[in-house]
């Protein structure tokens, strides 16, 4: 081996190589670096945060390495300094313990201000509008409960608004992700998720899955069209005038494993996506009253009334982003 | 009749592609030839006396390492077949079911069968030699230890061609991995194979525990005792609780799909959940398992190559044990998606960024270690300092990852993927290969070729960093993992490009490193003095390859790093001789029951994976058979008398 030098030279090429991906980060097809919403906004800042309180250990630690390989390495001219037993020092020791903890430290406070802001609707001053998402093998059911229409494989939403997307699966688990509009959640069959998205301009974005269901699973891409409110209106009222009606059957035809094109329906049966949750759910405590994007707190397992609660399944849910679905009613927010 | 044994043998068998039926043919001659070479040679008595029964941890060692290189190769085959479908997009060269199975077999491989192993196999090569030990406490349990893990592997590998691969991810996510989406035997052998190599883990686990606990050489008190030792001691520690809980965790999964249990189904009161809470719970405490020992190889290669003591050693086992109580803490950051309550991300946002800091107290250690000393570069140190950089970097897109909020955007993403191959084969790979390259001589007696290797590092490293630093850009550009393939539209095509023909780098590296050893075997450096590389530790006082009972003398320790201690108080004559005094030597009796338990346990895993009840309890009945037997085993042990280990030390080149 030829002596220290190629290492260096290798980490180099490595910096350069970083930094290249991270100024190329500009380009449109970097679609995380390219935040279209307050969300991925959000989560842009904290990732820049961190890139950049890594770098301050990261770039110092690759010189220092770089530096004392060559410095110390044995070669005959080397003259310097050996002290095969200098092996402590409280000083040093110190110092390199605090450091990663400082930086853990900020980082930790970021991370969790913003884990407990993206629980939040992102913008207070305007009414977020409700989306369902069902996850099917292998397509995106897409039902709008204010609207009473429904898609597949295709979501427009109007811009400057926030949704409030409920997601479910009836499916092996995947995860909802339209990464210019932020991150992703879990679809997860008898359960619903929420995520608060919002597009500030009209665009267009692409959503996919995120985790793995088998077979289809790389076809389950969406296009999002953001549109502006009139737009929007336009949309749904064309929906509503020139596309059949979602009926039951046709549903089950949907939910039958196979990819899908993309589908507008001038309607949907109605309740399909509690029907869908709560198929699953067993009879997990309900939760009713209150909007579900409230964060509520009780104990949901004092209604005996649901069914299959003989098993005994008593769960405290302190209701978070993730619901049991009532298996009976309807919820109130659903009421259109 | 024939037509129903074609029916049979048509799924049984798997068919239709000509990929498989190539490795069907090549896996039929491979088996054949050794067959043939046993008979010729009449070899097989000598395998068996041996190898198969042997409770030698030395040669129980390099059986883990051969085998672990197989997997290495069947993994790393797999890899290559996943990046040549992704080269471009669009490509049909695999189908989404062949891929699927592809990246499930190469993750699981990986980790279960290639690092586990290879980790084992250093346990066993180093740990009782470092400890002035003649054996692991418990030599039988070590040998069914490694022929539970070996059965297990090889009925792993064998759906390749019985039955089909299984297909739902290495970690095999319900409900995609429940009868009802994922139906056949393929994920059946997922579980069986991981289950009774995990039987052998847990056994290794507590093994090594006592062994360090119980056999250390007199006067090495545990803050003397080498580093290795000390990761050995943390990685076991985290075996012994984590394993169970994957034991348990697949038993039920098992249950749900042979017995029609609800564990973890999607209805009738399932909660598939609950599986990724429990698989976690080991999952996560399994990459602190097999990258700790890492930390130990490098500690020993940075004192051993910069010549001097290892720079903070108190906290060095600080950070270690630390390190295994933290990973316990951190198993949700696998599922901050999930949608749980931003109390429970923000506790495990912040526990995973902790473990950040006894690791990064690590390096500093390393790299003071190499401060004021003198640096020789021979392959375990160009490993080792090829680690620090890549292991930085990992680690920091760890901590990014850690980011509860950020990682919305990174979760199964090829961020994510580059991450923890940074991590994986930037700590693991490069810290095993360090180890092999570092205690190669010791075990087998000859250094393995300097110029060869060179081509195999620097093909892995350019390889590495050409392969996986484009997949963190792919990341941001959305490209999620397990897909089969893209479209053109995405921009991915550049860099996925790029990416392949890393991994085709590390491919040749890898080809480099056998070429090596094959080499090595014939003109590699022959090692005459037990310490080619001016060690520190006790292994390196002893010839090389070590004799069957390993120390002809007890060494008295006195200090950390004792042979040192005693070379350098040979070369200014404070050096005061001992009176040798040799005795015979208590040691282990070989034994085949290891073997056939194991073989029984085959047996039952082949009958649960096809659901045929009847095999699997004549497998389970051959193995409590065994058991029974062993108990009414009393002669299990003897003495190697004074004369053969004078004549075993003078043929070493040692007189007594």
């Amino acid at each position: 081996m030829s002596g220290g030098k190629w290492p260096r030279r290798l980490q180099l090429a490595v910096l350069a190589a970083l930094a290249s991906i991270m100024l190329a980060g500009c380009g449109s097809d970097y679609v995380v670096l390219n935040p279209k919403g307050p969300v991925a906004q959000t989560q842009y800042d904290l990732i820049m945060i961190s890139i950049i309180l890594c770098s301050i250990i990261i770039i110092p630690v690759i010189a220092l390495t770089a530096f004392i390989v060559y410095r110390y390495r044995d070669t005959p001219n080397n003259k310097a300094t050996y002290k095969p037993n200098w092996a402590h020092s409280t000083k040093l020791e110190v110092i390199w313990w605090s450091i990663p903890i400082v930086i853990i430290a900020i980082l930790g406070y970021f991370t969790v201000r913003d884990t407990y802001a993206l629980k939040e609707n992102p913008n207070k001053e305007v009414q977020p509008m409700v989306i369902q998402v069902t996850s099917l093998d292998w397509k995106w059911l897409f039902t709008y409960p204010e609207q009473n229409i429904a898609t597949v494989n295709y979501l427009q939403i109007p811009a400057g608004v926030p949704v409030q997307f409920q997601i479910s699966a009836e499916a092996p688990m995947n995860s909802f992700w339209v990464p210019e509009l932020g991150g992703q959640i879990y679809a997860m069959a008898g359960m619903t998720t929420e995520l608060y998205l919002q597009a500030d301009h009209p665009g267009e974005f692409q959503g996919r899955g995120a985790n793995f269901t088998g077979e289809g699973f790389a076809h389950m891409q969406f296009n999002v069209k953001a549109t502006s409110q009139d737009e929007f209106d336009q949309w749904v009222k064309e929906v509503k005038g020139t596309t059949p009606a979602m009926s039951k059957e046709d549903y089950e035809q949907l939910r039958k494993p196979g990819l899908s094109d993309v589908l507008t329906y001038s309607s949907f049966p109605e309740g399909l996506f509690e029907e869908i949750v709560s198929k699953y759910s067993h009879g997990h405590p309900m939760e009713t009253g209150g909007s579900m994007h409230d964060s509520m707190h009780m104990d949901g397992d004092k209604k005996e009334s649901a069914p299959g609660s003989e098993a005994g399944e008593k769960k405290d849910e302190s209701a978070h982003s993730t619901h049991h679905m009532p298996n009976t009613a309807m919820t109130p927010v659903m009421s259109h | 009749m024939w037509e129903s044994l074609k029916e049979f043998a048509s799924w049984f068998f798997v068919t239709g592609d000509p990929l498989i039926y190539g490795a069907m043919v090549s896996i039929a001659l491979t088996m054949v030839a050794i067959v043939f070479v046993l008979t010729k040679y009449k070899k097989w008595g000598w395998l068996w006396r041996e190898w198969l029964t042997t409770v030698d941890h030395k040669r129980i060692g390099i059986m883990y390492l051969i085998a672990s290189l197989l997997m290495l190769f069947r993994g790393g085959v797999d890899a290559l077949l996943m990046r040549v479908q992704l080269a471009f997009p669009n490509l049909e060269f695999l189908h989404s079911d062949h891929y699927n199975a592809i990246f499930t077999t190469h993750g699981t491989i990986m980790i279960l069968f290639m690092a586990m192993p290879m980790m084992f196999g250093l346990f066993n090569m180093v740990v009782p030699l470092q400890l002035g030990a003649r054996d692991v406490a418990y030599p039988f349990l070590n040998a069914v230890s490694f022929w539970l893990f070996m059965f297990g592997a090889m009925l792993f590998n064998l759906s390749f061609v019985i039955g089909g691969s299984p297909d739902a991810g290495w970690l095999s996510y319900p409900p995609l991995s429940q009868n009802d989406f994922s139906p056949g035997p393929g994920q059946n052998f997922w579980i069986w194979g991981i289950q009774i190599s995990g039987i052998g883990s847990l056994a290794t686990g507590i093994n090594f525990i006592v062994t360090i606990l119980k056999m250390r050489a007199p006067g090495m008190k545990l803050m003397k005792m080498p580093m290795f030792s000390w990761s050995v001691l943390s990685s076991c520690i985290m075996i012994i609780f984590a394993f169970p809980i994957l034991t348990v965790t697949i038993a039920l999964l098992y249950l749900d799909r042979f017995a029609g249990a609800h564990f973890f189904t999607m209805d009738g009161g399932g909660n598939p959940m609950m599986y990724l809470n429990l698989i976690w719970m080991w999952g996560h405490p399994e990459v602190y398992i097999v990258v700790v020992p890492a930390f130990g190889i490098f500690s020993e290669v940075v004192a051993t190559f910069a010549k001097k003591k290892l720079f903070g050693y108190t906290s060095m086992v600080i950070a270690v044990m630390g390190i295994s109580i933290l990973s316990f803490f951190t198993w949700a950051h696998h599922f901050f998606t999930m949608g749980t309550s931003a109390n429970v991300i923000a506790f495990f946002a912040i526990t995973t960024m902790l473990i950040a800091i006894p690791t990064g107290v690590k390096i500093f250690n390393w790299l003071f270690t190499m401060y004021r000393g003198k640096i020789s570069f021979k392959q375990p140190m160009m490993w080792t300092i090829a680690f620090i950089p890549c292991f930085v970097v990992g680690g920091a897109t760890g901590v990014m990852l850690a980011v509860a909020p950020a990682d919305y955007q990174y979760h199964n993403s090829y961020f994510l993927i580059a991450h923890f191959h940074q991590v994986l084969i930037g700590g693991v790979v490069f810290g095993y290969l360090a180890g092999i390259y570092y205690w190669w001589p010791k075990l087998f007696g000859f250094k393995l070729d300097e110029k060869l290797g060179a081509w195999g590092f620097w093909l892995w490293n350019i390889g590495f960093y050409v392969c996986f630093m484009p997949q963190y850009a792919l990341g941001f550009m959305g490209m999620t993992r397990r897909y089969y393939t893209y479209g053109w539209d995405l921009g991915w095509e550049p860099l996925n490009l790029v990416s392949t023909v890393g991994a085709f780098l590390m491919g040749a590296g890898f080809v480099f490193q056998v070429w090596q050893i094959t080499y090595s075997i014939k003109h590699g450096e022959r090692d005459t003095t037990g310490d080619p590389w001016n060690g520190r530790t006790l292994e390196w006082s002893i010839p090389s390859p070590a004799p069957f009972y390993n120390f002809a003398v007890v060494p008295q320790v006195k200090e950390l790093d004792d042979f040192w201690r005693v070379k350098e108080e040979k070369a200014n004559g404070t050096y005061k001789e001992e009176p040798v005094h040799l005795e015979p030597i208590h040691m282990p009796k070989n034994s085949g029951l290891p073997f056939i338990m194991s073989f029984c346990w085959f047996i039952a895993g082949f009958g649960f994976v096809w659901e045929w009840t009847w095999m699997a309890a004549i497998g389970m009945v051959g193995v409590a058979l065994v058991m029974w037997a062993r108990s009414f085993q009393y002669d299990t042990d003897y003495y190697v008398p004074v004369d053969e280990v004078r004549r075993t030390e003078a043929s070493l080149g040692r007189v007594y």
